[in-house]
């Protein structure tokens, strides 16, 4: 019987850190996107405020902690990261296991809006995009996710498959903030 | 140019693919005839001023957006999630 062996997206290549800032991958247990059934927004909503405490996020926005979080992640849809979804949640919404599809790391430090301003395209300082907000948007040239989930730290998700290029592309960036500082 | 994403908010060009005309919107049916037909697939208008279009939120939410836009001014008029848009 072969023995195999889960490899995380970032396996051997996190964590890192350069100046002020740490980057790491984050286990967030399983990921399963939520897309709410025509009409059945508001039930699903209230299902999961129940089962997990955490309502069906608004656009642009996340809730809960490490450990157990949704967060927005477009038009009727939602990732809810860590709870195991139960059998009312997939009465009212498309469930989906996405648990091995995303790379999920943490970029955390004092310069940690500097380093993520040389790469995406949208304004994350604390004065417009506060602790639970979440933007779909670019990283770089990569499609991701980013949510703010603490007061100098984020979440980023992005394909698996372009898991290192993540680490590349912000290990430069890291780079680019350290040397200046 | 920024476009203002009907769930993301405003946001850089970067993160939009151009479709063209918003004709897909109102697609014939199958039985419309040749002439119908040649003029979804290949006549489009060529405004100086206000145009429909339909733009996809790729580097984003991934919704497409009906964009009413004026090519003379470069201005936006108007963005709404296309689903909205067609009924």
């Amino acid at each position: 019987m072969v023995n195999l062996i889960a490899k995380s997206p970032c396996h051997g290549i996190l964590p890192i850190t350069i100046g002020s800032v740490t980057l790491s991958e984050e286990d967030v247990g399983v990921i399963h996107s939520v897309s709410p059934y025509k009409g059945q927004k508001k039930a699903l909503s209230v299902a999961m405020k129940s089962a997990y405490g955490m309502a069906y996020p608004a656009a642009n926005r996340s809730a809960g902690k490490a450990g157990a979080r949704i967060v927005w992640f477009g038009h009727a849809q939602a990732m809810l990261m860590g709870p195991e979804p139960n059998r009312e949640l997939s009465e009212l919404a498309a469930v989906v296991d996405q648990t091995d599809a995303w790379a999920v790391v943490r970029l955390e430090g004092p310069a940690v809006e500097d380093v993520l301003a040389r790469l995406v395209p949208v304004d994350l300082r604390s004065t417009s995009f506060k602790r639970g907000h979440t933007a779909r948007t670019l990283l770089f040239h990569m499609s991701a996710s980013v949510t703010r989930v603490g007061e100098k730290a984020f979440q980023i998700m992005v394909f698996r498959s372009m898991a290192h290029t993540l680490v590349h592309d912000l290990k430069r960036a890291m780079e680019g903030v350290a040397s200046r500082s | 140019m920024r476009i203002s994403c009907p769930f993301c908010g405003e946001r850089d060009r970067r993160e939009f693919y151009y479709r063209g005309a918003a004709v897909d919107l109102e697609r014939p049916l199958p039985g419309a005839g040749a002439d119908v037909w040649d003029a979804f697939v290949y006549l489009r208008e060529n405004p100086a001023g206000e145009t429909r279009e339909l733009w996809y939120h790729e580097g984003g939410c991934g919704a497409w957006i009906v964009v009413t836009r004026n090519t003379v001014t470069h201005e936006i008029l108007r963005t709404e999630h296309a689903s909205e848009a067609r009924s």
